[in-house]
């Protein structure tokens, strides 16, 4: 895996600079059932196609931000800044 | 030392003579020169001995592509002489041959070997009896091999500077193709790196007499802008990254398009003893004469299969080298150069080519012969001149994901598909002559350039222009192998045989792919450079198949072999020190890794630290523990929503201990959290968490939008634990704080000077005695624990490393997050379901499964033990259920003094975990008996802590 990967910070970085933080999830509310909470603690769609996922500039501003990643080209239409 | 008549063209400074020494033996070169250049100068023409026959071999190449002058230089092995740039006092060795280069007792294989080097041989002999295969692993190393790697670790230390480099264009090869390409591409403005293996780019313009306007390009391209980088190998396509190699400098260069401009390989011919000392390449005797003015040798024969091979030719005779013969394989000869060599007395002989080298140690003759025999001819000659053809470099492209297909016009492969952002300039794209391949580099710099938006105006006209110009090549193909007798190899690197490959076929090898396995063709450090095409051509031969069936095998990178250290060379480690850390030296600690942390373990007597901290007091530094400022309006909101137990009520002043937990409710971190003021919190975390809990906070930050911020400060802060009964006459001496039992109680935090230091002061306890923690300015940390030091020096006062620590901290039965938990310990395996809050209003991460789980026993606890007797449980030994079948784990265990027993902590099944219970430790081979204490072992009530 090699890319690279514009922070919306910092701008084009390698992707070794960065955290991979995974697909984006929604955190169920309320309260989950078992088999919700163990579909959201441990099952990802892992998607072959564009997803949306987390991602982490370690060795940069250290923050959080949001990636469109083509996960079977590696691909990235764009990143977004989250907060 | 003899030397040709100067040239212009030439490398080498005759005005600066410099001396290195071969084989112990003092060399005397000129800045400029090669090794090899230096020595053949010297008269030297064996530079090696072969990797399994041990046969004396020549120069091949005379560019750092071949493997047949590997030398060992100033003690790294495997270093290309016929590449590598002489430097005055280095000190060159040959490899590989034993006693010496001249006479080597391993070339009697090459004699009388006979079945025991034959293909496959490895295989099917050493493999029993298995038990000897440590014997037979001895000596083949012996045996084989390039050469030795030095012994010890300090001699081996290598530093690779990595640079990152984006750009828009890559050029990989720096001829006229290249830099054409470079020019064109900079020149509309694009970023332009170009790489090229060589000391200055210009390729085959440099010895073919295109010097200037080589350097003509390479001033253009440098105007231009273009980043040349020289001596530096692209060694590998890897997506969009292509590492280049620069010395000790691995350039990672990411550009959006890629431009091969590789050029192309001269090939060797396939015959009977065709690895002679004197046989080579002739564009690599011809760089010889041309750039360092070394005469290759005195009388030559050139065999040729293409134009190059006369052009050659005549160079040679140029340079003054008596041309006995050409051989050309063609039977008509071309015209124009034929013409030129016959009027400087130069036989041409059309439809010959070489059957057989004649020659002790080296090559003293040539039979020369019609492929299908006949028309034999012995010529004397010292030098055998050999231009089978050209093989584009694809290697590099084909990583990348291009295609190739036979060209049988050219007797070669060529590319056909490019992936997407790649493109092709130069012979590697077809265009063999100088005009049409600087024409094709121009193209593709246009090219590359329009695919990112910028447009040159006549880019078509010129694509039509290039279409229409491309000459037809008159080459012939090649024999598969000619002539009977002597050894004819396929591949010098590997000293492979034509025998050897006839026999993988076979034997049913007869797939390249399979063949390239069993026979080990093309896996030589040359990468198959010299022995892809006559292998593939080999094997179509035996098995009856075309070329395009048989196929190319893709190089794997590096294409250019590099030292292991510029890719698996020791990183730069970031090693975390304390700003104590030079204290702890002082006083001969013995300093261990903890995490990214050089930690003092102890001082000497992790017994007598111990012993300190119960009797009278110690010192340790736990600048290593995370610290994260949270701060804003909704910092308690965000603490309330990470850890299970309440934080926003926390008085300002007051401190509280917490356990981070993932939704799963499994225990990844812990420590303490001080609130500051109304909108500031001070989280402590462990040694080893501190970047995780920064990543884990502000991902639920960035998640969640609460007006807050996190901020690391771990780095930025000292911190000093002191604790043991006498703590509180130690702080009075540094100290105007009142630290006493009513002012300063348990779990309270307060600012003030500690031997004039300005300091945070948090009144807790992982050691169990009573202790302050005590924060500060990391610039000051030095003078706050030599305040301390001080203070307690004549009260008994001692350091304590982590070793002790650990053990008075398992007298009061504290866990260590990692070691004394797993991935599976939520705070009820945990054994603290205290510490979960559920009637608090917020959903804090690990709720739910907390609330799954209520009421649940769980399935393991950990507990505490006391072993009967005084052998110390591993850490990691198995409890035994009443079944005698695993049932649990010792996650920690030490002697305690204080305790005047064994004590640890496991994880045991819910049955076992009961004050009293007896369990059984399985520990290898023995049996430890202990019983189940799940109160502290020392200070039970927590009296002493709050005291």
């Amino acid at each position: 895996m090699s890319f690279l990967l514009t922070c919306p910070h910092c701008g084009v970085r390698e992707v070794t600079d960065f955290g991979y933080g995974g697909e984006v999830t929604k955190r169920p509310t309320g309260s989950p059932d078992r088999r919700e909470l163990n579909t959201y603690n441990y099952f990802r769609r892992n998607v072959a196609g564009v997803q949306r996922e987390w991602w982490y500039h370690r060795s940069g501003c250290r923050a959080w931000f949001i990636a469109e990643r083509d996960t079977t080209t590696n691909e990235v239409h764009k990143t977004e800044a989250v907060g | 030392m003899s030397r040709l008549a100067a040239t212009p063209g030439e490398r080498i400074d005759r005005s600066r003579p410099l001396g290195f020494s071969f084989d112990g033996k003092p060399v005397t070169g000129y800045e400029g020169d090669t090794i090899v250049s230096a020595l053949y100068a010297d008269g030297r023409r064996v530079f090696s001995r072969s990797f399994k026959y041990h046969r004396p071999r020549g120069e091949l190449c005379g560019c750092g592509q071949c493997a047949n002058s590997l030398v060992d230089v100033d003690g790294s092995p495997g270093v290309r002489a016929c590449g590598e740039p002489a430097r005055a006092g280095m000190t060159v060795t040959h490899l590989n041959a034993w006693p010496s280069l001249e006479h080597d007792v391993m070339s009697a294989t090459d004699r009388f070997g006979g079945r025991f080097t034959q293909v496959g041989f490895y295989y099917k002999t050493f493999i029993r009896p298995r038990r000897l295969w440590p014997v037979y692993e001895k000596v083949l190393r012996r045996a084989a091999g390039l050469g030795r790697l030095r012994e010890r670790q300090d001699e081996r230390e290598w530093e690779t500077e990595y640079r990152r480099r984006h750009c828009d264009v890559l050029v990989i090869g720096g001829g006229v193709a290249g830099l054409a390409a470079a020019v064109r591409a900079a020149e509309l403005g694009a970023d332009v790196v170009l790489c090229d293996e060589d000391v200055e780019p210009g390729g085959a313009l440099l010895f073919e007499g295109g010097q200037e306007r080589a350097r003509e390009l390479a001033d253009q391209a440098r105007a231009a802008g273009v980043e040349v980088l020289t001596r530096a190998a692209a060694i590998g396509t890897f997506d969009d990254l292509v590492p280049v190699v620069q010395g000790s400098v691995l350039h990672q260069v990411r550009a959006a398009r890629t431009i091969v401009a590789a050029g192309a390989i001269q090939q060797p011919l396939v015959f009977g003893d065709n690895d002679l000392p004197g046989i080579m390449l002739s564009g690599g005797a011809r760089r010889l004469g041309a750039l360092y003015g070394v005469a290759p040798g005195k009388a030559a024969v050139v065999a040729t299969v293409d134009d190059r091979g006369l052009d050659d030719a005549l160079a040679l005779v140029a340079m003054g080298v008596e041309v006995r013969a050409v051989a050309d394989l063609r039977p008509e000869v071309p015209g124009g150069p034929a013409a030129r060599l016959r009027e400087a007395g130069v036989e041409v002989l059309g439809g010959l080519t070489p059957v057989r080298g004649h020659g002790r140690r080296a090559l003293e003759a040539v039979t020369v012969a019609r492929p299908r025999g006949g028309g034999e001819r012995r010529i004397d000659c010292d030098l055998l001149a050999v231009s089978a053809g050209a093989a584009p470099a694809l290697s590099l492209a084909l990583q990348g994901g291009a295609r190739a297909a036979y060209d049988g016009a050219r007797a070669a492969f060529r590319l056909t598909d490019l992936p997407a952002g790649m493109f092709a300039a130069g012979a590697a794209a077809g265009f063999d002559d100088r005009e049409s391949a600087e024409r094709s580099g121009l193209l593709a710099g246009a090219e590359a350039a329009a695919s990112l938006g910028r447009h040159h105006p006549r880019l078509r006209e010129e694509q039509v222009r290039l279409g229409g110009e491309r000459p037809e090549p008159l080459v012939a193909t090649p024999p598969a192998w000619a002539g009977e007798g002597g050894k004819a190899f396929v591949d010098l690197d590997e000293d492979v045989t034509v025998k050897d490959v006839k026999q993988a076929v076979a034997e049913g090898f007869e797939s390249l792919e399979l063949s390239k396995r069993y026979t080990t063709v093309t896996m030589g450090p040359s990468q198959g450079r010299f022995s892809q095409l006559p292998s593939a051509r080999l094997i179509a031969a035996e098995t009856g198949l075309d070329l395009e069936t048989v196929g190319l095998t893709t190089a794997r990178p590096p294409w250019t072999s590099v030292p292991l250290g510029v890719l698996a060379g020791r990183p730069f480690e970031a090693a975390k020190r304390s700003p104590v850390h030079a204290r702890h030296r002082e006083l001969g600690a013995s300093v261990r890794w903890a995490g990214d942390w050089m930690r003092a373990y102890d001082y000497g007597d992790a017994e007598a630290e111990t012993r300190a901290v119960h009797e009278a007091a110690g010192i340790i530094d736990v600048s290593t523990l995370g610290k994260l400022i949270v701060r804003g309006p909704e910092a308690g909101e965000l603490l309330d929503r990470l850890y299970p137990n309440r934080i926003s009520n926390l008085a300002p002043g007051r401190i509280r201990y917490g356990v981070l937990l993932t939704d799963a409710a499994r225990i990844t971190d812990d420590g303490t959290i001080c609130r500051l003021d109304e909108e500031t919190f001070y989280v402590t975390t462990t040694s080893s968490g501190a970047g995780a809990v920064e990543q884990w906070f502000t991902w639920w930050l960035a998640d969640w939008g609460l007006d807050a911020t996190v901020t690391d400060v771990t780095q930025g802060l000292a911190a000093i634990n002191v604790a043991g009964p006498r703590v509180r006459e130690v702080l009075a001496r540094v100290t105007d704080l009142d630290v006493g039992k009513e002012a300063f109680p348990y779990l309270d935090a307060k600012q003030a000077k500690v031997g004039g230091v300005e300091c945070l002061l948090l009144r807790i306890g992982f050691v169990g005695e009573l202790g302050y923690e005590i924060h500060c300015a990391g610039a000051h940390g030095q003078a706050l624990w030599d305040a301390l030091a001080d203070a307690g020096a004549e009260l008994g006062v001692r350091p304590f490393g982590l070793e002790p620590q650990r053990v008075l901290r398992l007298e009061k039965q504290h866990i260590i997050v990692g070691q004394d938990t797993d991935s599976e310990s939520t705070p009820y395996v945990a054994a603290m379901p205290w510490i979960v809050k559920l009637d608090k209003e917020q959903e804090f991460i690990g709720r739910w499964a907390l609330e799954q789980r209520r009421g649940e026993a769980p399935p393991l606890e950990l507990v505490g033990f006391r072993c009967a007797d005084g052998k110390v449980p591993a850490e990691g030994s198995v409890v035994l259920g009443d079944d005698g079948t695993p049932a649990g784990e010792v996650t920690s265990a030490r002697f305690s003094a204080k305790v005047d027993a064994v004590i640890g902590m496991a994880r045991v099944p819910n049955e076992l975990a009961a004050d009293g219970a007896r369990i059984s430790i399985s520990d290898g081979g023995q049996r430890i008996e202990a019983v189940v204490t799940k109160e502290p072992f020392f200070d039970p009530e927590g009296e002493v802590l709050r005291g």
